[in-house]
């Protein structure tokens, strides 16, 4: 038999060192191509149908609904009225307004949230009596409702912007805090070993090992603190109106509450929710995604 | 350069997990520690690493230290098989123009001169941990630990490992200390096998292998046979 030959072949004379095998590095290859697969192009298509159809056939439903289930249009609008007067709130200007003005108040806001939570997660990150000590007033202000902010803002800051990004910084600073130690948290300890073994220092460790891998939890954090401020900015602008505090979608809201229009609530709700689905397409889908993906990680499978 | 290790004794609190081990590994030597669980292999391992303190004797290891290699690849699954390489060059102090240059040297030597742009995920087994292996080389310490670098790996791909890893340690020459629970591991790639008991982990006994042996399929399948025996008797104790 052919294999019996070949060992004796190698019986009668065997090879110094086994260094000088030509055929290692090719066999190598080999097994490297047989055991890695080629990444699937993904379908982009479906990523945009799939969304679209849903929101058409969540329109049709509401739209049948409104005409069968409602007698009066000012309790019930349908789809088509309600983005009539969106129509209507954009020619005067008023929507355009209000979305600008929230959108730029929700970002300083939340930007003024990182800024502050970012150092502070860092902080209790590497003290434990810190962590002690004041992680659990972190988790605690994280479960109270921002909304609650609202009437001690007005006493101190009056009706004016102050107001709002304090209750905007209370709001999203404690889930950017939380989400960077938890994120920190989830190292992974062989990691950590692995550091030492290479001979980082302490601040190596921490920039070149810890930050990196906690970024994933981190970036989870932000989103919530981002969902955290819109939430809150909105609950501000409903309730403090008037003096100088400038007119966005929350007052938009509240003018429509006053004078009866549904047409107009509904239209708000709309436009905060969009506000909400863009930012998280535009800003941290991508972001979030690319980072998974570049780890090996599929966002959003379960398979 | 060679490990001194006298009646090192190790614990954490409770029962003692290493006791009176003392063995002297040469400069260059190749080291096979083998054991079943609980011996204590990894615990040896670390203490030589200096992760650990010893609870009792002593453990005598070159200034410039020890590279260790996990089970797993330990890659950072954030940067590429290059950016892991040089990570572990940055980390010795090495400048970036030089970094580059011994990182594309390191890949090619463990045959990744193609995939040091991929990520850890887009590697198989078997290159993840020459990429690992690659990156403990560059940390260029005169110790080179392996923790069962190759106990997560199918049978084709170990052996193959296994060729790469004598290569370059006959390229190299660094003294290798390999834990395994793999008997035939031990004998393929030792030149000398440590048996180490269980519960505590002592030295049981002890086998110096030829190379004329170590390559020899038959001479190596009968000591195979022998460890293997003795290393039943030791966990047989563990019966009752």
């Amino acid at each position: 038999m052919h294999t019996e030959s070949n060992t004796a072949v190698r019986d009668a004379a065997p090879p110094p060192a086994r260094d000088h095998d030509p055929g290692l590095g090719e066999v190598e290859a080999g097994l490297d191509r047989l055991q890695t697969t080629q990444e699937k192009p993904r379908r982009r298509l479906d990523s945009v149908l799939i969304p679209l159809g849903t929101v058409a056939a969540l329109l049709s439903i509401w739209q049948l609904a409104a005409w069968a289930g409602s007698p009066r249009e000012d309790l019930f609008p349908g789809p088509v009225q309600v983005l009539g007067v969106a129509g209507e709130l954009l020619a005067d200007g008023r929507l355009t307004e209000a979305v600008a003005t929230s959108l730029n108040r929700g970002l300083l806001g939340f930007l003024l949230a990182l800024a502050i939570g970012t150092p502070a997660g860092l902080l209790l990150a590497s003290s434990t009596t810190l962590r002690r000590g004041i992680g659990p007033l972190v988790s605690g202000l994280q479960v109270l409702p921002s909304v609650a902010w609202v009437p001690a803002a007005i006493i101190w800051f009056g009706l004016t912007d102050a107001t709002v990004f304090f209750v905007v910084v209370m709001g999203a600073t404690p889930s950017i805090i939380n989400g960077f130690l938890s994120g920190v948290d989830h190292v992974p300890p062989q990691y950590r070993r692995l550091g030492t073994v290479l001979g980082a220092g302490r601040l190596q460790q921490l920039t070149r090992i810890v930050l990196p891998a906690a970024l994933p939890g981190y970036l989870a954090g932000l989103k919530q603190g981002w969902a955290f401020s819109w939430r809150s900015l909105m609950a501000a602008e409903i309730i403090a109106v008037g003096g100088s505090i400038g007119f966005g979608l929350g007052s938009l809201l509240q003018q429509g509450r006053e004078l009866s229009l549904l047409a107009v609530v509904v239209a708000a709700i709309l436009a905060i929710l969009l506000v909400g689905i863009v930012v998280e397409l535009l800003v941290f889908g991508p972001i979030e995604r690319r980072l998974l993906r570049r780890r090996g990680l599929t966002p959003g499978s379960t398979r | 350069m060679s490990i001194i290790i006298e009646s090192l004794g190790k614990d954490y609190g409770a029962a003692p997990v290493l006791e009176d081990i003392s063995t002297t590994i040469e400069d260059g030597e190749f080291v096979a520690v083998l054991g079943a669980s609980g011996c204590g292999k990894s615990t040896l391992l670390n203490v030589i690493a200096g992760l650990e303190p010893p609870s009792a004797g002593s453990v005598t290891v070159p200034e410039a230290g020890a590279a260790l290699m996990f089970q797993d690849a330990a890659l950072l699954p954030w940067l590429t098989a290059r950016a892991n390489i040089e990570l572990a060059l940055e980390l010795r102090g090495l400048g970036r123009a030089e970094r580059r240059e011994r990182a594309e040297e390191l890949l090619r030597l463990v045959h990744l001169g193609d995939a040091g742009g991929k990520r850890p995920h887009e590697l198989s087994g078997g290159m993840r941990q020459r990429a690992s292996l690659a990156r403990a080389l560059g940390q260029d310490r005169p110790i080179l630990l392996m923790d069962e670098p190759f106990a997560a790996l199918d049978a084709i791909t170990r052996e193959l490992l296994h060729d790469e890893l004598e290569r370059l340690w006959e390229l190299h020459r660094r003294t290798v200390v390999f834990v395994t629970h793999n008997v035939r591991e031990a004998v393929r790639l030792g030149q000398r096998i440590l048996l180490l008991s269980s519960r505590p982990g002592r030295i049981a006994a002890e086998w110096r292998i030829d190379p004329g042996v170590r390559r020899d399929p038959a001479e190596a399948a009968v000591l195979t046979r022998t460890i293997t025996e003795r290393l039943r008797e030791e966990i047989r104790q563990h019966a009752y």
